[in-house]
């Protein structure tokens, strides 16, 4: 059997998988800087609507598909808050660098 | 069902989201100096959502709005204690929030908003309305953290509360899909229907199962899920640190019993081992790393972190008694935790937040009354009877070696030993060292009533936990977690 045939639902699981995979990594991995958390974050949530909707159309149920666009929402209000903290702690770190982030420990 | 029979399901939150709203524009027009205003129309709002609740209590389950929210015993009964928690932590913190400039109206509104988001959770009925619940109070308690503008400190706790808990909701998210996807429903008594009748790829739902059970894990804070506690807890105000240790609790309850017990009650053989490891893992490490501390507010995170340790090896006999005595250790560490912290805040002043252990010192020296509270608090978390920490942990060991697991109880008890070993160092702190700082504690009289009754409930329970116990035993039976 090709890959190169239609997409199943297999295809759309494993593409989910490693975009959450990816996501997860650049929470963990990244030593950088913080906007880059934000990103792996919104990635993440994209992961989990894309296995929604391949499961929606694949059992034919539409409820999966509304969930999805109550995750966007959130999303969108997700992001709104995380920057608004970025915004918050640039102001008083003087850096939004992953390992200046290091006050409270313990 | 007739449209007004699904709001009087939900009455409660409607109250509490109506409040919210007027709340915050009756709070535009009001200057600085009435803003006490506000603060009591939000205890007023609190009342009103109260007497609301037991207004319609009743003994039957009701679901409304197409399932997607239930209004059961346990829905009514957890609501309730969360309108108590936020008064409380309300009453206790208003000097302190008043002495660093968080007296403000976006503080009470968003404190609703955390308490509306709770009520959706405990009523939830559906994967939607739980995950909904879980995002409006990680987003309001994201901001609250980060309310006190002009530190660091609360800036990056707020960052790394909104990473870790933005994963959380992630990974929660994932393993709904996969249930989702094996059930093909999201509504928790068809999961629950479609499990039990063996339908849909067990492969899907076991491999859901592991990403719903971290997800639940993170939003609790038990080991390995637990990093984002100890740095919130410190870096946030301590008035904020009250409301995130208190009644977001009885979410973090609320979901796993809805999610674990409702939806995925027949994978229960699987999700025990999960919860053997997870709350094994906590009262370990919370309570060795506890030892180091030197800020209370840390040490009492990493005590946090131990307690939903034992709450879990409660929930995991997965049977009436195992839930029953986890929703009694919840409650009643709810209860000791307002007090601890709410301790904090009277000690506490402007510029001096009172947060290292040797603020303690010689306490009894300062005020006998609030050093004999404290002692009844650690006490409780350490669990030495007659106080109501004794009963909790002695239920929630009781219901673990009914359920077999005897190595487990035997291992609580070692680490509860060794948690005695810093609760009862602040004991000694507090009798027997001579105090550093000797100015006069001064409390607002309603909050010096309502902390000292609140600390002398954690002894009457302790002697008389039997109609808590019963009230437990009765919400459940009634909501079918049996």
């Amino acid at each position: 059997m090709s890959i190169f045939t239609a997409p199943t639902l297999a295809h759309y699981l494993v593409l989910g998988a490693i975009l959450f995979a990816i996501s997860i990594a650049g929470i963990f991995i990244n030593r950088r800087n913080v906007i880059i958390m934000l990103m792996a974050i919104e990635l993440m949530l994209l992961a989990v609507n894309l296995n929604f909707i391949a499961f929606s159309r694949y059992l034919g149920d539409m409820s999966g598909q509304v969930f999805v666009f109550f995750i966007l929402t959130v999303a969108a209000a997700e992001s709104a808050i995380g920057l608004a903290i970025l915004v918050l702690l640039f102001r008083n770190v003087g850096s939004i660098d992953v390992e200046d982030l290091d006050a409270l420990k313990g | 069902m007739a449209f007004a029979e699904n709001l009087l399901a939900v009455l409660p939150e409607v109250v509490i989201l109506t409040s919210a709203a007027l709340i915050l524009i009756v709070d535009l027009f009001i200057d600085d100096e009435r803003r006490h205003i506000t603060y009591w129309l939000t205890q007023l709002a609190l009342l009103i959502a109260a007497c609301v609740t037991l207004k319609t209590t009743q003994l039957d389950i009701v679901k409304a709005f197409h399932n997607m929210v239930v209004d059961d015993m346990l829905a009514d009964l957890l609501r309730m204690t969360s309108f108590v928690a936020v008064s409380l932590m309300l009453f206790y913190s208003r000097s302190y929030l008043l002495a660093r400039g968080l007296f403000r109206g976006e503080t009470f509104v968003l404190t609703l908003f955390v308490l509306l988001g709770i009520q959706v959770i405990i009523s939830g009925n559906s994967f939607l309305t739980l995950y909904l619940g879980v995002e409006l109070m990680s987003l309001s308690l994201y901001a609250l953290v980060a309310l006190e503008k002009e530190r660091s400190g609360p800036a990056e706790a707020s960052m790394k509360y909104f990473v870790l808990g933005a994963l959380a909701s992630g990974v929660l998210l994932y393993g709904m899909s996969m249930v989702y996807g094996a059930t093909g429903t999201l509504d928790i008594d068809l999961v629950a229907r479609a499990i039990l009748a063996k339908q849909g790829n067990s492969l899907l739902l076991t491999f859901g199962l592991v990403f719903v059970v971290s997800g639940v894990a993170f939003k609790l804070g038990v080991v390995p899920y637990h990093m984002w506690i100890p740095d919130v807890y410190d870096g946030a105000p301590t008035a904020i640190t009250l409301l995130i240790g208190t009644a977001p609790e009885f979410a973090g309850f609320a979901l796993t019993l809805r999610l674990l017990s409702g939806a995925l009650q027949g994978l229960a053989i699987d999700w025990q081992g999960m919860l053997i490891i997870l709350s094994l893992l906590s009262m370990v490490l919370g309570n060795v790393v506890a030892i180091a501390q030197s800020s209370i507010k840390r040490m009492l995170a990493y005590s946090t972190i131990a307690h939903m340790g034992f709450m879990l090896m409660g929930f995991l006999a997965a049977d009436l008694n195992g839930y029953s005595a986890a929703m009694f250790y919840t409650v009643t560490y709810v209860l000791t935790s307002l007090v601890s912290f709410g301790m904090i805040m009277v000690l506490s002043r402007i510029g001096f937040e009172a947060d290292r252990l040797d603020d303690f010192k010689g306490l009894n020296q300062r005020s006998p009354w609030w050093a004999f509270i404290m002692l009844l608090v650690m006490f409780s978390l350490a669990g030495i009877p007659p106080t109501v920490g004794f009963y909790a942990k002695f239920t929630v060991i009781e219901a673990a070696i009914n359920a077999g697991f005897l190595w487990l109880a035997v291992v609580a008890v070692v680490t509860s030993l060794i948690g005695a070993f810093y609760y009862l160092r602040i004991v000694r702190l507090m009798y027997f060292e001579d105090p550093v700082d000797r100015s006069p504690l001064e409390t607002r009289a309603d909050a010096r009533t309502l902390l000292s009754a609140n600390g002398l409930l954690l002894l009457l329970l302790g002697i008389l936990p039997q109609p808590l116990m019963g009230i437990c035993v009765i919400a459940l039976t009634q909501s079918n977690f049996l």
